[in-house]
């Protein structure tokens, strides 16, 4: 496929549309939250980053696991891609949750919350990916160390999310529990565009970045068979 | 601007400021590959015209 046939420019324009509508809507449509205030409006940006950052790495955990499984190497680059992004939006996750922290709790971090312990722990593992990645020379071993360290990461996810429903005594907010999301239809309606923008911004980012890293590696094949 | 609408924003701006600065990073890796392509493209043009530039210097030759 060429790089002209990727989706990728339609995903662009439809995250850049529906994000410029989430945050137009978050601003000026939906109410103040009775206990957060205005404050309450990070929840639209944080926790739709926090769900795509989930999402990037199970999609690299699919990624690895098709890899081991069928002993393609054209996974390799798909799994590494979607880790980046995911700790990319893990960097914007642990950022604006902090923000929002000190607004509500009057701290920038609280290492009692197990909730934000626990991403730091997730994000912390995927950063060792990359150095686990860059210490092993490139080839079928390096693909294989990292598929299965994708793989273990991805354990890590529910443990973050169910941890905090499952502990006791913590004031970060849940808002996803058993019965079902516990905010307005407004507050969905947004939360849901957001997420979408998010997902679309993350398979734009994801498409782009792909094709350069191919792009990167066919070259480098050519140069070495041309050197030869 | 209260203080929340102040946290609020910058939250946002976060946000935008890391998507756009992945992006300029990206855009010059596509500079780089491009520029790339076109060497090895230049590379692959030179090669191919060198052997036909020799086989006409060489034929002068063959005929006498």
């Amino acid at each position: 496929m060429s790089l002209r046939n990727r989706p990728g420019p339609a995903l662009a324009v439809s995250a850049l549309a529906l994000l410029m509508t989430a945050v137009a809507l978050a601003f000026y449509w939906v109410p103040n939250d009775a206990n957060q205030g205005f404050s309450q409006r990070i929840f639209y940006i944080h926790v739709p980053v926090a769900l795509t950052s989930y999402a990037c790495f199970i999609w690299g955990a699919w990624k690895a696991l098709r890899l081991l499984w069928r002993h393609d190497s054209a996974y390799d680059l798909e799994s590494y891609t979607a880790i980046h992004l995911g700790t990319i939006f893990g960097i914007l996750t642990l950022a604006t949750g902090s923000i929002w922290a000190k607004i509500s709790w009057g701290h920038w971090w609280l290492w009692s919350e197990r909730q934000l312990v626990l991403f730091l722990i997730l994000f912390l593992f995927y950063c060792a990916y990359f150095m686990l990645r860059y210490s092993v020379d490139e080839g079928p071993r390096r693909e294989r160390m990292s598929a299965v360290y994708a793989l273990f990461g991805v354990v890590l996810i529910p443990v973050s999310f169910l941890a905090i429903r499952l502990a006791q005594g913590f004031i970060h907010p849940t808002v996803f529990t058993l019965d079902g999301p516990q905010m307005t239809g407004q507050i969905f309606f947004v939360f849901c565009l957001s997420w979408a923008g998010l997902l679309c911004l993350f398979a734009a980012l994801y498409q782009t970045e792909l094709a350069g890293k191919r792009l990167d590696r066919s070259l480098r094949e050519l140069r070495r068979s041309m050197a030869v | 601007m209260t203080t929340a609408e102040k946290y609020v924003t910058a939250a946002f701006l976060v946000v935008l400021a890391v998507v756009l600065l992945y992006v300029v990073i990206y855009s010059f890796k596509i500079a780089r590959l491009q520029r790339e392509v076109e060497e090895l493209a230049d590379q692959v043009a030179g090669g191919l015209e060198r052997p036909e530039t020799e086989a006409a210097d060489r034929e002068p030759e063959r005929v006498s």
